[in-house]
């Protein structure tokens, strides 16, 4: 009861900040950030795929982080997402471009009901591999049967431009917009899902799925609408990824690596956060592109070009090590504490 | 108490603010040392490399020699008096981030790339619609989406030197020769063993037809990527039992385990033909003796012998500068077909200097585009540049953006290439070239693009 009230207290106390600062994200988001940001280089490689991959890992992040269940299929996902999308926009009159991107998610989460599936009976590492089957499968779909591609020779083929209401949204700052839009509307989503009923149902099915059934929360119900949720959020992310940051389609793009990255944003960023799946996703994802711009930059000439190259994924992966060590909890916890720290420090003087 | 712990909390949050700004600082302050100001000009090529993973090997010497390259013609006062500069970015053969790189290299100091050249065909797709919008030449070296050829369609990409129909075109070719005829391959089986990407597949419009008129069963089995793991594929191969097989494999790993594979099954070496991309130094020796006979195509033929690859040993390594660690693959193959590249963007550069009047100047990307199309190497020029031999001659126009559209078949003796034929151009170079057109047009009709009239 009295953690219950607690809950009720911070969600209410919360509330008015949380409405300031998504306004204040919003403008900045929307209206700053467009009037600042002039290099193309930032939104196609930075901004755009950041956002894009940060839904993902919000998918990600629901199946794994708020429900619990180890799964490793998040770029099969996004590759049907991206490809159903095309077909969709490809073969369907008229299909305004929004409208493609909830059907081609919708179509991603009946599949992840299917993958979904296996997780009534099977929990943790043995599901992760059971799971690792949709990355494949998927994938050998896409290949195998030349309809998915419009019977392309190359296997690889162009993403329409975007149009919505008749304008064609194709400079890099017009698809950051749309990114942007609906990133924000998703993630606003996925964080009133996980503060509700639902998110509490998949938290307690996490926690230990017995009592949670015993306390007649449906396992059947809450698990795969978990895969469900998830995969829309992926396949989602996998349209707005092929069709604005890689402009083509191709099955190679997402492949295993990919689902290790959202993974590993997700454990990174920290599990059951949202905003540290925006956080991981910023870490993984421009981490490594910092640190060849240093390497490039500032040791051009000076070290040999091929061990550049090879001790950037040497300090990657040392500082992910730290990061695990030091902050086991991911780095929104890191943030949180910062937070909490600072704010105690105002309040009490 | 707890005020003494809640200071020491205080203590430590300052602590991990005052180093987080530090680092901060750190990282902002290095973007901020200014670059090396040329006062000369200068013109700006990117390095999208690829020297980590698994193909490392083609990645190294490849741009190695365009550096190298750059470095020789820096030391010789440049093109014209224009000096060249160029930045690196890693994308480890991996589209997702050639585009990336792509977007950082595309401009420095203010001046954009004129050419961009992936060394990989999923890099090539994932950037190909970007050429014609911001004016940069898709130079893809012998790798590629082939229907590029066609430069009414695409006048901004290129696949000089020789696509890949070309190049199964003359390995069908070579087959034939050693089966005694045409009329002697009908009934024969070939297996098209290939890396399961673009890449690997995209040979195959132009071999099923082929393989169709000659009566010839072609089996296609895929190998997943990284392609360390053969085993299964191999038994299907013993099974199948073909005269012959086409490999279409990528990194020294992937290209090695294929011979040691076929070893293993027992299938004769001197029946396998490997790809471009399979058909250096560096994917034979791990492979050991297992590798020796295994047939492959050059579009530019290893060797240290050639005139410009001795004056760049001697002038650019002989005063440290070379890029390579191992200065001993120079003239490997894989470092001569990044020479051959290289020398194609610098001869495009003096050529577009000349036809817009701009000697000694820098060029702009639709300028250097012109250079590169109006390319003739012909064996005067490959000769006064040092390379005759090691390129076939070659010259591009509006239409065909091919180049030559010859290989030379190569075989592995256990320590170097030995060639086996001279530049050989496919048994029916129209047919291809129609094969070409059709998939240009058929790309061109999808995407609303007007083909640009030749003779305008």
């Amino acid at each position: 009861m009295d953690s219950q009230a607690q809950i009720t207290a911070s969600a209410k106390s919360l509330k008015k900040n949380d409405y300031i600062n998504l306004f204040f994200l919003m403008v900045f988001g929307f209206i700053v950030t467009p009037m600042i940001v002039t290099s193309d280089y930032w939104y196609t490689s930075i901004l755009i795929p950041w956002l894009c991959l940060s839904l993902a890992t919000i998918g990600q992040q629901i199946v794994m982080g708020y429900t619990g269940q180890l799964s490793l299929g998040a770029a099969g996902f996004m590759a049907a997402g991206a490809f159903a999308c095309y077909n969709l926009i490809l073969r369907v009159e008229g299909l305004p471009f929004f409208g493609a991107l909830i059907i081609s998610g919708l179509i991603a989460a009946a599949i992840g009901i299917v993958f979904g599936l296996p997780s009534l009976r099977v929990r943790g590492l043995y599901l992760m591999v059971a799971t690792l089957a949709s990355q494949f499968f998927i994938i050998w779909v896409i290949d195998k049967f030349g309809w998915f591609k419009n019977y392309d020779s190359s296997g690889i083929i162009t993403a329409q431009d975007i149009v919505i209401f008749d304008r064609a949204y194709t400079s890099p700052m017009d698809m950051y917009l749309v990114v942007l839009f609906v990133v924000v509307i998703l993630t606003i989503l996925a964080m009133n899902m996980a503060r509700g009923s639902t998110g509490r149902n998949w938290m307690a099915v996490r926690d230990m799925d017995v009592a949670a059934e015993s306390m007649g929360v449906s396992l059947l119900k809450t698990k795969l609408q978990a895969f469900a949720i998830s995969s829309f959020y992926c396949g989602v992310a996998g349209a707005l990824f092929a069709f604005t940051y890689l402009k083509s389609l191709e099955p190679v793009a997402f492949d295993i690596k990919l689902s290790f990255k959202i993974l590993f944003m997700v454990i990174l960023g920290g599990l059951g956060t949202i905003n540290g799946a925006f956080i991981g996703a910023a870490f993984i994802l421009l981490f490594p592109v910092l640190l060849n711009t240093i390497g490039n930059n500032v040791f051009h000439g000076a070290i040999d070009a091929t061990i550049i190259s090879a001790l950037e994924q040497v300090v990657f992966g040392v500082l992910m090590i730290v990061f695990m060590i030091y902050e086991p909890l991911g780095m929104a916890k890191l943030w949180e504490n910062l937070k909490t720290r600072i704010k105690s420090r105002f309040s009490k003087d | 108490m707890i005020k003494i712990r809640g200071k020491k909390m205080l203590k430590n949050v300052y602590k991990r603010l005052v180093s987080s700004f530090v680092i901060l600082g750190s990282f902002l302050a290095l973007f901020a040392i200014p670059q090396h100001a040329y006062s000369e000009e200068s013109q700006y090529f990117p390095i999208a490399s690829s020297r980590v993973g698994p193909y490392s090997a083609m990645g190294t010497g490849y741009y190695g020699a365009q550096i190298d390259y750059m470095n020789y013609v820096n030391m010789n006062g440049g093109v014209n008096g224009v000096m060249l500069t160029w930045q690196e970015c890693e994308t480890e053969y991996n589209a997702v981030k050639t585009v990336e790189c792509y977007q950082r290299l595309l401009e420095k100091d203010g001046q954009r790339i004129v050419v961009f050249d992936t060394l990989g065909t999923p890099g090539a797709y994932a950037v190909i619609n970007r050429m014609a919008e911001d004016n940069v030449v898709l130079a893809q070296y012998g790798y590629g989406r082939t229907d590029g050829a066609d430069g009414r369609v695409w006048p901004w990409v290129f696949n000089a030197a020789s696509h890949y129909w070309s190049q199964i075109a003359v390995k069908l070719k070579f087959m034939a020769e050693i089966e005694g005829g045409i009329d002697k391959m009908a009934g024969k089986k070939i297996v098209h063993l290939h890396i399961d990407s673009a890449y690997g597949r995209e040979p195959l419009p132009a071999m099923r037809k082929i393989c169709e008129d000659w009566g010839v069963e072609l089996i296609e089995i895929s190998i997943p990527p990284p392609g360390l793991e053969q085993q299964s594929q191999w038994l299907q191969i013993r099974r199948e039992d073909p005269d012959w097989v086409t490999f279409w494999g990528a990194g020294s790993g992937m290209n090695s385990t294929a011979m040691t594979n076929a070893a293993r099954v027992g299938f004769p070496r001197e029946r396998m033909m490997y790809v471009t991309f399979g058909a250096a130094e560096e994917d034979m020796y791990p492979a050991g003796d297992s590798a020796v006979g295994t047939y492959a195509v050059a579009n530019a033929l290893p060797g240290d012998e050639f005139p410009l690859v001795a004056a760049i040993k001697e002038q650019v390594y002989g005063s440290g500068k070379g890029n390579l660690a191992d200065d001993s693959r120079v003239g490997s193959v894989y470092w001569n077909r990044g020479l051959g590249a290289a020398v194609m963007w610098i001869e495009a550069l003096r050529i577009a200097q000349e036809m817009h009047g701009k000697v000694g100047k820098a060029v702009t990307g639709a300028e250097f585009r012109d250079g590169y199309e109006s390319l003739n190497m012909s064996n005067e020029r490959l000769g006064e540049i040092g390379i005759e031999g090691m390129v076939a001659p070659f010259s591009i126009s509006c239409e065909n953006h091919e180049g030559a559209g010859k290989f030379a078949v190569m075989q592995w003796d256990g320590e170097k290439f030995n060639q086996v034929t001279d530049w050989e151009e496919p048994l029916d170079p129209a047919f291809i070239r129609s094969l070409v057109e059709n998939s240009a047009a058929k790309f061109a009709e999808e995407n609303n693009i007007t083909p640009k009239d030749c003779n305008a």
